[in-house]
């Protein structure tokens, strides 16, 4: 199949330029959008279609070491939900947690193309990548867990931020990570060390000291990350995800970065006001107005979707208080010096008033944000609910009628304590195609991907106009990944693996010699057999750094 | 003694001698990283693994190059070709293949033998099912509170091995990872530890143990829900002692300590998961350590056989969504244990057809699986002969994993760990292979469809309708 | 009872090759209470016969003192010896109960 083509008679949206559903020809060559090709280039009519660039995900879980624990926990949860092979694509199982060819099939299938998935210890970064070369079609990379790094905790306390900022660089090299994530910052020493407590307060002492405060690491990740330019800034799981009055938190978490860019990850569960023990009530309005006065934050929502999901997370205390909740099976997963990690089967259910309430916080956010370029479309995938039901919530935000048939379903009480009935707005296709491709694209720095301007991957999305929008998302009809068809008619018509995206930051050589001796005494592998090398990245791209 | 030593010293010297750093061993799933290899280069064997334990040491000394056929077919010498040919052919053609065995092979050449298998529509297990397949299950029951070996450095100060015995199977688990180390929270090792040892017999890891129980055999599961009972403040009577061997203060004792540690860790062995309770047993041990995490921070682990069986839960699980017993004759993974896993494959007669990578069902499956298998073509790649090897239709010798090979294989801790080759094989690794295999099965079953008309070209050429 | 399990001994000696002599030995030497010996009348590098409904295999014994190994129960190496007397119902499990035998132990006389 060359990979010259012209794509005509379809209505484009490309909010990067400006292009807001006009017919528009897109011109594609050696997987890249062109001005123009020849004139025996193969045309594909796209009349009657909505063309999009490929969409974006900025914040899933999709593979690595949680997720195959995920899956394994879990065989119920995929029996029904089999993904059969075809001819060119392999088997795989769905469910919240699919299989890796299951999961980048799926994701091409609603019309995604790039998907990063948001939290692996560094120490299973080896793993992640594995499971990337099996994830086909879409590219992919993901951000590294750092925020409970005893060595680097221990740079903070001793105010040795020189030192500090050369071991996140090499980290983030180590790893061949996208950026640095922080997921509950501080929180693992007191689960891990102190017969399984929590940190409450952003401002509260913590360490195998306690004398480091989740603020001051906020604060050192967030400088170093700016100084260095990464091309997506710390990626943030705030303290007290989940709990009543977590609000408080979640602000100051992004008064902490100042004008300093930060993104805030699955905003929705940090919304929540009232006190502690009680349940919460939305402060969806509070958070919304924080983020749309600082252009320098960006947000994933983490809507929550009723039905099965499965809680996966590096907050470990978080899953245990859920379990307290399902009385199910759990999984509790420690990784030494790095991270905590929690896994549970969940279902969130809408006579429930905490679920109702979570499932309207998120839609509240979407609803309230003024800038949708910096509050994008997600549901922590599979905590708040899979990938596979972002086409509904397409159809959530675009509907204000369906909108109000859903809310009959769910926990009337729930709706007195947010403004969710009174929202009037319905999201547009141009709007949706910010906040699913564009958005999150700018977001993440990545200047070839969200838009179909000259120059930029040709990952393509064509689908169907339809007046029920979970059905136009549900299967794209054409999908075209770096210049190939992927799939045709809704049929997949081959085969690829995508690649995989991250940064090289530089630092100096000298901090092996500070970070030797701590590997030494208190990792359990060899600290020449630690870092990543280029061979597990296959086809990969470096994105630069400022 | 000395003499010999010194002598071996210039002989050393006068050699071409190439020194590996940090080579890892995969003969257990300790998978320990810290080898120094000394590789003869002339002769291309290892005359010296530092730091490895009596186990690694043989590992490494006797995988040399054997002067034997890369590739047989029903015995007689043939080319890497043409046995990839038949190989090929024999499972395209077999309307019930299995593939079997994946634990001591890199995790990369496990890859591709799952996309084998997927595009044959077979069957595929792995070494887990007769080894901790009974904790895989469970772990699908309860879950599982772990974390990795260096936490357990790091931080245990109440270590209990049930139904194992570490100190001849997996010599360096006692002092690279869970008794003897000195951690961040454990700076005196061993001292500041203490060690339990729950088995039926007194074994040689008893040296180790502060405190040794010995049920009676097959009570583990009345013991270990005995200690969830008094877990959870329920009074037990003392006639678990008539029924257990274990006097009711002795588990009084460890609940108090179970419950008071800072940091506890439970590992287990076979010694539950192939006797009488199976799953029941793990599940038990599991939910205890579960349980715990009430009052303290716990965490469990089975503690895995070969170099990477852990890698082969992890790939079959990534691929298809289960961790072993995954059978794709409709198209798409299913998973079922007891019908799905080799022994009953084997023993039920439904398999016409094998493929077995590094592991020798052969020797130690029962009788009636060994029986069946000798009935059926049998495609088999290892690094020796064994009596798998003995009954194959198509044999191939492939280069050792970790000494002749690169690659990735995970320890039982779930944490993987790249591997360092030593020195070149004449015979290809398992991954070259099994890629070898993967596209010519491939090919033959695009030409299969081909011939009902479900080319990607016509597909995409039918979509494209021109104006 | 008889419990395969693994020895160092076991695991060593399959590195030099499973057909290989040391391996077989290996995995034919069953261990036994010294009691239980006395009883039917052997020492140590007796031959006896085991067997139950699966098979039955001859392997040579060593005595183990009474306070290590349980009256009653039985410990080999894994291997081909083991196969023959292991049972290959898994009960719906995917695993054989292959440490958990019961099978007779009788004396070879030379």
């Amino acid at each position: 199949m060359s990979a010259t083509m012209r794509i005509v008679n379809g209505q484009v949206y490309d909010p990067k330029n400006n292009i807001n559903g006009e017919i528009k020809e897109i011109c594609i060559q050696d997987g890249k959008i062109v001005d123009a090709v020849d004139d025996d280039a193969t045309i594909i009519d796209a009349k009657g279609m909505v063309i999009m660039p490929g969409g974006v995900d900025i914040h899933c879980h999709i593979a690595g070491p949680k997720v195959n624990l995920a899956r394994k926990l879990t065989p119920e949860a995929r029996r029904h939900d089999v993904h059969p092979s075809t001819p060119f694509t392999r088997s795989g199982s769905g469910g919240t947690t699919p299989s890796t060819f299951a999961a980048g099939y799926r994701y091409a299938t609603l019309g995604y193309t790039t998907a990063m998935e948001a939290a692996v210890s560094p120490i299973g970064a080896r793993h992640v990548l594995e499971e990337f070369e099996d994830t086909p079609i879409i590219d992919k990379g993901f951000y590294v867990l750092l925020g409970n790094n005893i060595f680097l905790h221990n740079l903070i306390r001793e105010k040795r931020f020189e030192e500090f900022e050369q071991a996140v660089a090499w980290w983030v090299n180590a790893t061949k990570a996208y950026t640095v994530k922080l997921v509950n910052p501080g929180g693992d020493e007191a689960w891990k060390g102190k017969k399984n407590s929590n940190v409450t307060d952003i401002d509260e002492k913590t360490g195998p000291s306690s004398d480091i405060s989740p603020r001051q690491i906020i604060e050192a990740f967030v400088k170093t990350v700016n100084k260095q330019g990464y091309p997506h800034p710390p990626h943030i799981h705030c303290n007290n995800l989940g709990h009543s009055g977590n609000y408080i938190t979640t602000l100051e978490t992004m008064k902490t970065a100042g004008d300093l860019r930060a993104h805030i990850a699955h905003i929705q569960f940090h919304s929540y006001g009232g006190v502690v023990g009680k349940n919460p009530i939305s402060k969806a309005a509070e958070i919304a107005d924080y983020v749309n006065k600082h252009p320098n934050i960006t947000c994933d929502v983490g809507q929550v979707m009723f039905g099965e999901s499965t809680i996966m997370t590096a907050d470990a205390p978080l899953a245990y208080v859920l379990k307290g909740h399902t009385k199910g099976k759990w999984v509790n997963a420690d990784t030494e010096c790095e991270s905590g990690c929690g896994i549970l089967p969940f279902v969130y259910q809408e006579h429930l008033y905490m679920h109702t309430l979570q499932w309207a916080i998120g839609l509240e956010l979407f609803l309230l944000s003024e800038d949708p370029w910096r509050i994008i479309l997600s549901t922590d995938h599979p905590n708040g609910g899979s990938f596979m039901a972002y086409p509904k919530l397409i159809k959530l935000l675009m509907d204000e009628k369906f909108r109000h048939e859903e809310m009959k379903r769910v926990n009337q009480k729930a709706l007195l304590k947010c403004s969710l009935p009174e929202l009037k707005r319905e999201y547009t296709l141009y709007e949706i195609a910010i906040i699913t491709r564009a958005g999150p694209a700018k977001a993440l720095g990545l200047e070839t991907k969200g838009h179909l301007g000259v120059g930029a991957d040709a990952d393509i999305t064509i689908y169907d106009l339809m007046d029920d929008k979970e059905m136009m998302f549900s299967t794209a009809r054409y999908v075209f990944k770096s210049g190939e068809p992927m799939i045709a008619n809704h049929e997949f018509t081959t085969d690829s693996k995508g690649k995989v995206y991250h940064i090289a930051p530089t630092y100096d050589n000298k901090i092996e010699e500070v970070l030797k001796p701590f590997f030494e005494d208190f990792y359990s592998i060899e600290f020449s057999n630690y870092p990543v090398d280029d061979h597990y990245l296959h086809q990969h791209e470096i994105i630069k750094t400022r | 003694m000395t003499e010999q030593k010194s002598n071996k010293k210039t002989e050393e010297q006068n050699k071409n001698i190439k020194i590996v750093k940090d080579a890892t061993c995969t003969f257990c799933g300790c998978v320990c990283d810290d080898m120094e290899l000394h590789v003869d280069l002339d002769e291309k064997r290892i005359i010296k693994a530092k730091n490895a334990c009596v186990l690694g040491r043989a590992w490494f000394a006797e995988h040399t190059i054997e002067d034997a056929p890369a590739a047989l077919i029903d015995g007689k010498e043939v080319s890497v070709e043409e046995a990839v040919e038949e190989a090929a052919q024999t499972l395209v053609k077999a309307k019930f293949p299995i593939t079997y065995g994946l634990s001591d092979t890199t995790s990369e050449a496990q890859k591709q033998a799952v996309a084998i298998t997927d595009y044959i529509k077979g069957n595929i297990d792995t070494t887990t099912s007769v080894c901790h397949g009974p904790s895989g299950l469970a772990f699908q029951g309860v879950g599982e509170s772990t974390s990795t070996l260096g936490e357990v450095k790091n931080r245990a100060d109440l270590v209990i091995y049930w139904g194992g015995n570490p100190a001849e199977s997996h010599p360096r688990h006692f002092g690279r990872y869970a008794v003897t180390p000195k951690g961040m929270f454990t700076p005196n090792g061993k001292k500041d530890r203490t060690i339990v040892l729950v088995d039926v017999r007194k074994t040689k890891s008893a040296g180790v143990a502060d405190i040794l129980i010995r049920p009676k055999p097959g009570k583990d599961f009345e013991v270990l829900w005995a200690l969830r009972a008094l877990v959870k403040g329920i009074s037990i009577s003392t006639d678990i002692e008539k029924e257990t061997g274990v006097p009711l203060e002795v588990l009084t004792d460890l609940v108090e300590r179970m419950k008071n540690c800072r940091f506890g860790v439970l590992f287990f062995g076979m010694g539950l998961t192939m006797t009488r309770g199976r799953h029941f047993n793990s599940g038990a041990l599991l939910a205890l350590a579960t349980d715990l995490n009430e009052y303290t921070h716990f965490v469990a682990k089975p503690v895995r056989g070969h170099g990477n069986v852990t890698g082969a839960d992890n790939v079959v699980s990534w691929q298809t969504g289960y961790p072993f017993g995954v059978n794709f004759s409709r198209g798409y993974p299913r998973f079922n244990p007891g019908e799905f896993t080799t022994v009953d494959t084997l023993s039920n007669g439904d398999a016409d057809a094998a493929m077995i990578i590094a592991s020798d069902p052969g020797s130690n499956f029962p009788k009636k699986a060994i029986e069946h298998l000798k009935n059926i073509p049998v495609v088999v790649l290892d690094t020796k002969s064994t009596d798998t090897t003995k009954l194959a239709h198509v044999a191939f010798k492939t280069a050792t994993y970790g000494i002749n090979t690169g690659g990735t294989v995970y320890r039982m801790d779930d944490v993987s760990i790249p591997l360092r080759p030593a020195f070149e094989s004449p015979f290809p690794d398992d991954e070259t292979i099994l890629k070898a295999i993967k596209k010519r099965v491939h090919e033959l079953i695009l030409k299969k469809n081909d011939s009902r008309g479900a080319s990607g070209e016509a597909k995409v050429a039918a979509a494209v309708n021109p104006l | 009872m008889l419990i395969p399990g693994r020895s160092a001994k076991q695991g060593t000696s399959l590195n030099q090759g499973k057909l290989k002599e040391e391996y077989k030995e290996v995995t034919s030497t069953l261990e036994m209470n010294t009691d239980d010996m006395k009883k039917i009348g052997l020492v140590d590098g007796d031959k006896v016969r085991l067997s139950n409904d699966i098979g039955e295999t001859v392997v040579s014994c060593i005595g183990k003192k009474p306070e290590d190994l349980s009256e009653g129960v039985l410990f080999i190496p894994y291997g081909p010896p083991s196969s023959q007397l292991m049972e290959s119902d898994t009960a719906g499990s995917g695993m054989p109960l292959s440490k958990h035998m019961m099978v007779d132990v009788e004396k070879i006389k030379n």
